[in-house]
């Protein structure tokens, strides 16, 4: 009994792993249709901000808390410089994102260096029954459920979160009303990079940290917010879900690799009879 | 048979006066809905061979997604669609375009960075071959009076020569029925003219649907003129008829008679 | 941005080109004439990038996979006894295949242009990782052991003398350029070109563009995995780096900074781009990609065209401006 609960938490784990990761982009792309190819890096940033800072002597905690802030920022500059140029253009914008991927693992590796780094992980263990849980792995569950309620509510219930869902569908409605679309986009797109790092900033203490981190996550963090579709939270959370599963049950039993291989298959699968997603099978669209 | 207007008070003629034999064209409650917006609804629609129809309406009418749904650009939400006796409901446009349906879309569809002839070539080419197609290029170049264009990229050409380019597209497909959205768009009164003359000769052996708002254009035109309205079909008949017919006036013009 | 027209010109550029590929490995040292022949092997992979993406728009971040592939069925098959001429040719098919797979399952599937391009990505790095963990001597195929990282050597090359191997590299890309030349005058070739231009409307000319896509995608992908073969031949070894980040953004950055669509460019981007890394090579990896990755984002923002497009638009200008 004991055994399929701490399997259970396993599996619940690795689900909410991958919503975590996924939400950063799942905002970037669902609200703006850019396909940020650099997302791993932001990831990547959070986690070596979590590092470093613990390297100099402060909290863990405080790291988590400096993480978001410093990959907004770096969201923000971001799209100033690059990104804004080129909206409306799908394909360039994944080859320049691709650009600033391969720039930014370049300048983290010259900078600071290719070797991994670490932080320990906090908490210690729970027991069930003979078993021992991480309980930092509970604690990334709570964080992800968290998060993404908070998320939800800002784009949901504030009136920023009105105001960028109106101006992703109607920038010109929105303009109307005296409120500038490139500010919401430059905006949700800092929100999205900073929710990226601090998903980096979390797993910090369950990997090692090394620049090439992102490219671990952008696959299935891709795969996951394509399969989610248009519905950014209930999409994100569904292919989160179907695909997380996979992933840990298929890892469990053979390796890592075939759990993405399984993982890849499975969104193939779903893409087949759902092309924008499977939140299209539970929203009307046009 | 028909939709009629609310009131009831108008019936379809013309549709009615097309013997069943000589129907090329036919839908039977055909409808789109798209989430929450019904774009067509319960439309039955009849064209009989080498007939020559003008689709018209206010925006918004359900026209496009009608031709749409014609050509196989959008799956039917209901409602069946029957061309020269096969069912061809939900088929895929390239299926569709091979059992004779051409289209010129609303939307301005050519390939920047091709030349005319290209167009009216690679329109020809997948049924003809090579060496036939290039020699209809050539023959649709001079009947549309593209000759001295015929080797420009079309993105340099004028808008009322572009319109042309997409219609000699259609003609080198050989259809058997052309559907034609808005082809005078954006043309100049001579330019219009033109483009009657060269319908009228295509008519000689293609069946012809077309979506227009000029009326001036319709009134050389048209026979029998269908008019849609919030998806459905309110009428359908002689071009003086409807334009005399209130309930049309009153969709187009919002013309209200107080207490109706 | 449409694909550069065939010229009347184009057959004396062919024929000057066959001379210089005949007569310059005489003016070389044997190190240069060897540099170059991966140089033309690079360039043979940048052409069937733009085979699928500047002819036909299909934009694929995989001819890495397809080339990877292409190096190891060369490796595997020379390593089981097998001719190296039969290894070239299953390097061929095994790039042509892998691409005919992936094509049908994006173009059948009506999958959007963005899922090839993601979809082609994740499975190159899945090789990456599939092929990395293959360090164990139970790894085989056949005679073959793969090698894990460390990858496969003591590949038999295709020929052993420098000279004759840069003139099959060369020779074979010297018809690639030619033969896609004239195929993209063909009329496969125009409906290509429309096809990257309008895909509903050639649709809606009875054209059943899905198998359109994935011949021309196939063609790409099998050149590549030629590609890949004499690479394997030519270093005599083959890893998983070929399956490596670096390595997809690389060849896609060749045909970007060379430009689209004339097949000419991707050639002359793949050079240009190969002969810089080569030098900056040797100052570091890491700078390398620093100046790939900053190549690709200024070329997307600034000359999205490319250099011989833009080149070529530079000179018609001046051109009408001197008449």
């Amino acid at each position: 009994m004991e055994y399929l609960v701490v399997a259970l938490i396993g599996v619940v784990f690795a689900i909410a792993s991958l919503v975590l990761l996924s939400l950063g982009l799942a905002i970037i792309y669902g609200m703006m249709g850019v396909i940020n190819l650099a997302q791993g890096e932001f990831i990547m940033l959070g986690a070596y901000t979590v590092v470093l800072s613990s390297a100099h002597g402060l909290d863990l905690w405080v790291g988590m808390a400096l993480a978001p802030v410093v990959v907004g920022v770096v969201g923000l500059v971001v799209e100033r410089c690059i990104i804004r140029f080129l909206y409306g253009r799908l394909l360039d914008t994944m080859l320049a994102t691709w650009g600033l991927s391969l720039g930014l693992i370049a300048a983290v590796t010259l900078i600071i260096g290719p070797s991994t780094e670490g932080v320990a992980t906090p908490f210690g263990h729970v027991a069930i029954g003979g078993y021992a849980v991480s309980a930092y792995n509970l604690f990334v569950i709570a964080a992800t459920g968290f998060l993404v309620s908070l998320t939800w509510g800002v784009f949901n219930r504030t009136k920023f979160g009105l105001i960028a869902r109106g101006a992703m569908q109607n920038a010109d409605m929105v303009a109307a009303l005296g409120i500038h679309p490139p500010t919401i986009y430059m905006v949700t797109f800092a929100l999205g990079s900073a929710l990226a790092g601090l998903a980096g900033a979390i797993i910090a203490p369950l990997t090692g940290v090394v620049p090439s981190l992102g490219l671990a996550f952008v696959a299935k963090v891709f795969i996951t917010v394509t399969v989610g579709g248009a519905a950014i939270f209930s999409g994100t959370l569904g292919a989160g879900t179907l695909l997380g599963a996979i992933e840990s049950a298929v890892s469990f039993m053979s390796t890592p690799i075939y759990g993405q291989v399984a993982m890849l298959g499975c969104a193939l699968v779903v893409l087949r009879f759902a092309p924008q997603g499977i939140s299209s099978l539970w929203r009307r669209s046009g | 048979m028909s939709h009629s207007a609310p009131s009831g008070a108008f019936q379809n003629r013309a549709a009615s006066t097309v013997p069943a034999g000589k129907t090329l064209l036919e839908t039977r409650g055909l409808s789109k809905n798209f989430g929450g917006v019904t774009a067509v609804t319960g439309v039955n629609f009849r064209l009989g061979r080498g007939e020559l129809r003008c689709l018209i309406g206010p925006n918004g009418a359900g026209k496009s997604t009608f031709f749409k749904m014609l050509s196989g650009q959008l799956p039917p939400t209901a409602g069946t669609i029957l061309f020269d006796g096969s069912d061809i409901t939900g088929e895929p446009p390239h299926r569709i375009a091979r059992l004779g349906i051409g289209i010129k879309n609303q939307v301005p569809s050519l390939w920047d960075g091709l030349s005319v002839y290209e167009h009216f070539f690679i329109a020809a080419q997948r049924r003809l071959g090579a060496r036939r197609a290039a020699a209809v290029a050539d023959e649709l170049v001079m009947k549309l009076g593209l000759a001295t264009l015929a080797r420009r990229d079309v993105g340099a050409l004028a808008h009322g020569e572009r319109q042309w380019v997409e219609i000699g597209m259609t003609m080198a497909q050989d259809a058997k029925l052309i559907l034609l959205d808005e082809p005078t768009a954006g043309m100049a009164t001579d330019e219009v003219e033109r483009t009657v003359a060269l319908l009228r000769a295509i008519n000689v052996s293609t069946s012809l649907i077309i979506v227009e708002h000029d009326m001036q254009f319709i009134s050389m035109i048209a026979g029998i003129v269908t008019v849609f309205h919030q998806g459905r079909i309110l009428i359908e008949d002689t071009m003086e008829n409807v334009l005399a017919n209130p309930l049309v006036r009153e969709v187009y013009l919002g013309a209200g008679r107080p207490g109706r | 941005m449409a694909p550069v027209r065939l010229s009347p010109l184009e057959p004396l550029l062919w024929a000057a080109g066959a001379v210089v590929l005949a007569v310059v490995p005489f003016a070389l040292s044997t190190f240069q004439v060897v540099q170059i022949t991966v140089f033309l092997i690079f360039c043979l992979l940048a052409v069937s990038l733009d085979l699928s993406w500047g002819l036909a728009g299909l934009l694929s971040f995989g001819q890495a996979a397809f080339f990877g592939l292409g190096g190891y069925a060369y490796a595997i098959l020379c390593a089981n006894d097998e001719t190296p001429g039969a290894a070239l040719a299953a390097g061929t098919v095994a790039g042509g295949v892998a691409a005919g797979l992936l094509g049908y399952i994006a173009f059948y599937g009506r999958l959007s242009a963005m899922f090839l391009a993601v979809t082609t990505l994740v499975v190159t790095l899945i090789l990456l990782q599939v092929l990395g963990s293959t360090a164990d001597p139970s790894y085989h195929i056949g005679a073959a052991v793969l090698g894990g990282y460390n990858g496969m050597t003591n590949i038999p090359p295709l020929l052993p003398e420098p000279i004759p191997f840069f003139w099959t590299a060369g020779g074979l890309l010297f018809l690639l350029i030619v033969s896609g030349r004239l195929l993209m005058a063909a009329p496969f070739g125009r409906v290509l070109a429309a096809i990257r231009a309008n895909e509903r409307r050639v649709e809606l000319l009875g054209y059943d563009v899905r198998w359109h896509k994935l011949a021309i995608f196939a063609l790409s992908g099998a050149i590549a995995g030629l590609a890949g073969a004499l690479f394997a031949s030519w270093g005599g070894f083959i890893n998983p780096e070929v399956f490596s980040l670096a390595q997809s953004a690389q060849v896609v950055i060749w045909v970007l900074v060379g430009g689209r669509g004339s097949l000419y460019g991707a050639a002359i981007g793949a050079f240009l781009v190969q002969a810089m890394t080569q030098y900056l090579g040797s100052i570091g990896t890491a700078y390398t990609t620093l100046v790939l990755g900053a190549l690709l984002v200024s070329f997307v923002l600034v000359m999205p065209n490319g250099l011989l497009p833009t080149f070529l638009r530079g000179l018609s200008s001046i051109g009408n401006r001197l008449r």
